[in-house]
């Protein structure tokens, strides 16, 4: 399961001269494309920044002519946010290190010895990455409340870690089987012990997967909300996906602030986006891999 | 070979490596999976929140549920959209794959930072924007089809169940798209040029083409896409938890998660909440059987 670059195409060098009419139709409808599908999130970016009063208009601001942080100022004024970012980064912490760990360890297991049950994990971490939170989160609130870890970090992260690791097992069993295990073993003919050879030979080769298989742990449970919805049901214990929700809830009751919602959202999607355009490459060759012969 | 010695040797390590991974899979998805299947075949209501112990009732979920009306159209509902959502998905997604092959790179390059932008939205955050574009009064998407000359001023899109569903879809398929166009444009740049060039030496024109030398060799890729958006297509709890905050939150504006939670969570009856999860799994566990047999096939031949 390698990482497959999207390679260039090639066809547009092979034509002969000039550029073809039929190559400017294609551009422009490309074009068009490009900006319809980018126009939500330059929306949500616009809107936070659109002064409350122009809002208030029936014809929409396409441009903020007179930008303000005000927006921005509303959405954190009663501290929610930062309690909300700080159980965010709690919750996903845990998350992340705990599922990291363990599909790491799952994941040399897989690569690097043949036993027996060995096919049988992989096709049940297949399966088990599908399930529907939907179909579990009944459940999974029953069991979280009947151990007291409702309202509390540790309850919702382990959940998070049972969701998050399936998939990290796949993308790091890819990332272990590229590294041949004849380079440890000729460090350990050099005298190395296979702890050794692993920490300096392995671990370092292998700090990329590490870091994508970081990212997406960190994506699915930063923006997670179904699980959260109903192990976290306090207030005060509220993850950045439930307090956005409580805060559009709130604006609502009296006429909602899209101003406010929108400079809210923009908090909430800045730091996925950046991290998510770092990754993205390794997500698409790890979910279809096999179906693309590189 | 040393190698190969190491691997084959029978020794508990790869056990031991994997007991974190079983333990906490056991945990957060094994005893939950359990206690549905337990629970559905259980009278679980309000009662037993307060102590009462469950008592077995056989099949008397599944029965309740196949006699409830209101059921069958969450059911039929949610499949629907599934099936609508996910087609549609594939179908623009290709569209654009191709498209990308057919304009110079700057170009590719522009679409494709667009669909990334898309894709990254954290899915709360694409709500509540797509939410302040339909809205009613002073929402986007009502100013500019009264531009084309499309009378919706005023128009409440999530009040009517029809074009609450059609927001909806609109909004899994923007989220959707991106990856979709991504993984088929991948396959196609595998596509050679000198075999598109020989069809088009022979005659094929563009949807010859497409259909007689291209769709065959991206086909895998094809229906692993297709399989992981009608699975996805049916978790979609949060957009529609998001969308009835807005809208209309009657049964009629339900799907299976949203119905789960309402009878679980809201009215209490975790009996009848169990055995509609019990379902979903086993139709999401129905769509998985091929994607999982696709891959390992795939997996084992690469």
């Amino acid at each position: 399961m390698t990482a497959v670059p999207v390679r260039r195409s090639k066809r547009n060098a092979t034509r002969i001269g000039g550029v073809r009419p039929a190559t400017i139709v294609w551009s422009v409808v490309a074009v068009v494309v490009a900006i319809v599908w980018a126009f939500p999130v330059y929306w949500m970016v616009n809107s936070a920044f659109v002064p409350n009063i122009e809002l208030q208009s029936f014809i929409p601001k396409f441009f903020p002519v007179h930008p303000t942080w005000s927006n921005f100022a509303g959405a954190v004024a009663d501290g929610s946010f930062f309690q909300a970012l700080g159980i965010s980064l709690a919750v996903t912490l845990i998350a992340v290190v705990g599922s990291i760990l363990f599909a790491f360890l799952a994941a040399l297991a897989i690569s690097r010895f043949r036993f027996r049950g060995r096919v049988s994990f992989l096709l049940v971490l297949l399966f088990i990455q599908m399930l529907p939170a939907e179909a579990l989160f009944i459940a999974q609130y029953k069991m979280v409340a009947a151990a007291g870890l409702l309202d509390t970090i540790v309850g919702t992260s382990v959940i998070y870690i049972a969701y998050i690791v399936p998939f990290t097992v796949w993308m790091l069993r890819g990332f272990v089987a590229g590294i041949p295990a004849e380079l440890e073993e000729a460090a350990m003919v050099d005298g190395l012990s296979r702890t050794g050879a692993f920490l300096r030979i392995t671990f370092p080769l292998l700090a990329p997967g590490l870091v994508a298989s970081a990212v997406y742990a960190f994506l699915q449970a930063w923006n997670e909300f179904t699980v959260a919805l109903v192990t976290l049901t306090s207030d005060q214990m509220q993850t950045l996906p439930l307090w956005l929700r409580g805060f559009v809830q709130a604006s609502a009751t009296r006429e909602t602030d899209w101003g406010q919602v929108m400079a809210a959202s923009t908090l909430v999607a800045i730091p996925v986006i950046v991290f998510f355009l770092i990754v993205q490459g390794r997500l698409t060759s790890g979910l279809v891999a096999g179906a693309v012969k590189g | 070979m040393s190698g190969v010695l190491v691997r084959r040797r029978a020794r508990p390590a790869p056990y031991l490596l994997l007991i974190p991974a079983i333990l906490v899979l056991l945990l957060g998805m094994g005893y939950p999976v359990v206690w549905q299947i337990t629970t559905s075949f259980q009278e679980f209501g309000l009662a037993q929140q307060f102590g009462k112990p469950a008592e077995w009732v056989g099949l008397q979920n599944y029965i309740g549920l196949a006699t409830d009306p209101q059921f069958w159209a969450v059911l039929a509902r949610s499949i629907a959209f599934c099936i609508v959502g996910a087609a549609a998905t594939v179908i623009i997604g290709t569209a654009l794959a191709l498209l990308m092959t057919r304009v110079p790179a700057a170009i590719r390059l522009t679409l494709q930072v667009s669909l990334l932008l898309a894709w990254a939205m954290p899915i709360v955050a694409a709500m509540t924007v797509w939410i302040w574009l339909f809205d009613r009064r002073r929402g986007a998407v009502n100013y500019v089809l009264g531009l084309l000359g499309i009378d919706m001023h005023r128009y409440d899109w999530l009040s009517n169940p029809w074009t609450f569903f059609l927001v909806a879809g609109v909004i899994v398929v923007w989220m959707s798209v991106p990856f979709v166009a991504f993984s088929v444009y991948a396959g196609l740049t595998q596509v050679s040029d000198e075999v598109i060039e020989a069809a088009s030496l022979d005659g094929a024109n563009a949807w010859q083409r497409f259909r007689l030398v291209i769709a065959p060799l991206i086909a895998p890729v094809l229906s692993i896409v297709l399989v992981l958006n009608l699975i996805w297509d049916l978790r979609v709890f949060t957009h529609f938890t998001f969308l009835q905050d807005a809208g209309g939150k009657s049964s009629e504006f339900d799907v299976l998660g949203t119905y789960i939670y309402k009878v679980g969570a809201g009215a209490g009856d975790f009996g009848t909440s169990a055995a509609v999860s019990i379902l979903t799994l086993a139709i999401t566990i129905l769509l998985s059987w091929f994607y999982v047999r696709q891959t390992i096939k795939e997996d084992k031949a690469s």
